[in-house]
């Protein structure tokens, strides 16, 4: 096994994602264990609902400080972990919202409509949910074939979006402590606004260097390295 | 602790009671933590002997209460009643208490008298610092103050209160949202005003003055027509005046209680 962090083999790296898979497992194994001994207090459907959707909140910025790790320290192939954390931010929601749908509304379509229509934290949280599905659905490499690195790159911005989404939902649902959604609040604060300060040096950079030479002007420029 | 000698009253319901780690575990007493199990965990570190409660304000005799007083004040009845929490849980509790109207007969209510505030214990060295505008205050109109539902509770299930319920005293009002029912209270204070109240100063457009249990009037951010009671999967419709309508309808005749919530 190659034990070097900056360039771990293949088996380090399939090792590692196994770890991190348990690890993402670990809280919905925790509901469901808790749930059969009920030992999840004395409003389980509440507890359940808030932990998933605080850990979907919780992986999604794990999910976006994946970049700004990598960048800061050097192990690129942290982004190989990047896909299996979004997904699990997404199965998170899933489970959130199936929770919602059946134990809390148990399929009442119209108090869902209304709630949906009428209640902005729950708009909110839906769109959140609505926009992680396209993201989830081209979470392969089949997909980024399909819609070309930058059209699939574009596509999976909304991710900034949706984090602000699923910040303002926990916010808007506190009746007075707003302690967690403001923590949360502040750390994708910090993770965007390293992406917008990347991207000032980045303009800045490109402003002082001479312009391209003409025969290259309509090419495409690979800011990003190759996986 | 020990048994409380009660009597039963006819005012309770015979619906079945919420488990009693349900009713002692699972609190809102925001002073104590924003958790529901946060009070359960802290309160324990409130001293509740020796403890007066002031009754002050337009009364023709303001006194202070030793709480060992109060609770010979009158015979100490069982009430059960249903609890609806603004959240959209409700419970049923076997409270242990005498009517309200029982100790302010004592202090001679003046005819200038309108309100009812009640002003509950704040420890600043104990409890929470921020989230609301300590101490937490409450209010009834005199004439709901004086409603034979309206109970100041000492006991729950057959024993004194435990900390984390709002003791030695706190109020008990059946009929609106629980939390209008002042959590250890210190003074009681009547008034010719309408008194501020805690959770009206901190968002007047989400929680009024009233907080009648009215499944039409709904909360901005949730809807209040159904409520799961605690121990139970399936939500229930919640109803007028949380089912004590028979009783307190009357105490709101002509008025619009959209706008009155």
């Amino acid at each position: 096994m190659n034990l070097s962090l900056r360039s771990p083999s293949a088996g380090t790296i399939v090792a590692f994602k196994a770890i991190v898979f348990a690890l993402c497992l670990l809280p919905a194994v925790n509901l469901a264990l808790g749930w059969q001994a009920n030992a999840l207090g004395a409003n389980p459907i509440e507890t359940i609902t808030r932990a998933s959707g605080e850990w979907t909140l919780r992986l999604l910025l794990i999910t976006l400080a994946v970049t700004p790790l990598r960048r800061f320290s050097g192990l690129h192939w942290l982004l190989r972990l990047r896909r299996m954390l979004g997904l699990f931010a997404f199965a998170y929601a899933l489970g959130h919202f199936a929770i919602y749908l059946w134990l809390d509304q148990f399929f009442d379509w119209n108090a869902i409509a209304l709630d949906i229509l009428d209640r902005p934290f729950i708009t909110v949280g839906f769109a959140a949910f609505v926009l992680l599905i396209p993201l989830a659905a081209t979470s392969n490499s089949f997909a980024i074939r399909r819609l070309g690195g930058r059209r699939w790159q574009s596509l999976h911005r909304s991710v900034y979006a949706i984090a602000i989404f699923a910040v303002v939902h926990f916010w808007w649902l506190v009746k007075a402590d707003i302690g967690r959604p403001l923590l949360y609040a502040s750390i994708l604060a910090v993770l965007l606004g390293l992406r917008g300060w990347w991207r000032e040096l980045e303009r800045r950079r490109q402003l002082s260097v001479p312009p391209p030479a003409k025969h290259l002007e309509k090419k495409v420029i690979r800011l990003v390295p190759r996986q | 602790s020990t048994r409380l000698q009660t009597v039963p009253s006819a005012l309770s319901t015979t619906e079945p009671l919420s488990e009693r780690d349900a009713v002692t575990g699972y609190n809102n007493f925001y002073e104590f933590g924003t958790d529901k199990a946060d009070p359960a965990r802290n309160a324990h570190k409130m001293e509740v002997r020796p403890w007066t409660v002031r009754v002050e304000g337009l009364v023709g005799k303001p006194r202070r209460f030793d709480i060992d007083e109060l609770l010979r004040l009158a015979p100490l009845e069982e009430r059960i009643y249903r609890l609806r929490c603004v959240e959209g849980w409700s419970m049923v509790v076997p409270w242990v208490g005498f009517p309200l109207a029982a100790l302010l007969k004592e202090v001679e209510p003046l005819g200038s008298a309108k309100y009812v505030e009640f002003v509950t214990h704040y420890d600043p060295k104990i409890m929470i610092r921020d989230v609301l505008d300590w101490p937490y205050t409450e209010g009834l109109r005199l004439d709901e103050a004086l409603h034979p539902l309206t109970l100041l509770a000492v006991g729950v299930y057959g024993e004194a209160l435990p900390k984390q319920n709002g003791a030695p005293l706190r109020l008990v009002v059946p009929w609106k949202y629980g939390f209008k029912s002042a959590k250890s209270i210190v003074t009681i204070r009547l008034t010719e005003k309408e008194p501020a109240t805690a959770w009206n100063k901190f968002a007047p457009q989400e929680y009024g003055f009233y907080s009648n249990v009215n499944p039409e009037v709904r909360h901005p951010r949730w809807s209040q027509a159904t409520e799961r009671r605690i121990g139970e999967l399936r939500k229930r419709p919640t109803q007028m005046f949380n089912g004590y309508a028979e009783q307190v309808a009357s105490l709101y005749q002509g008025m619009d209680l959209k706008k009155f919530y």
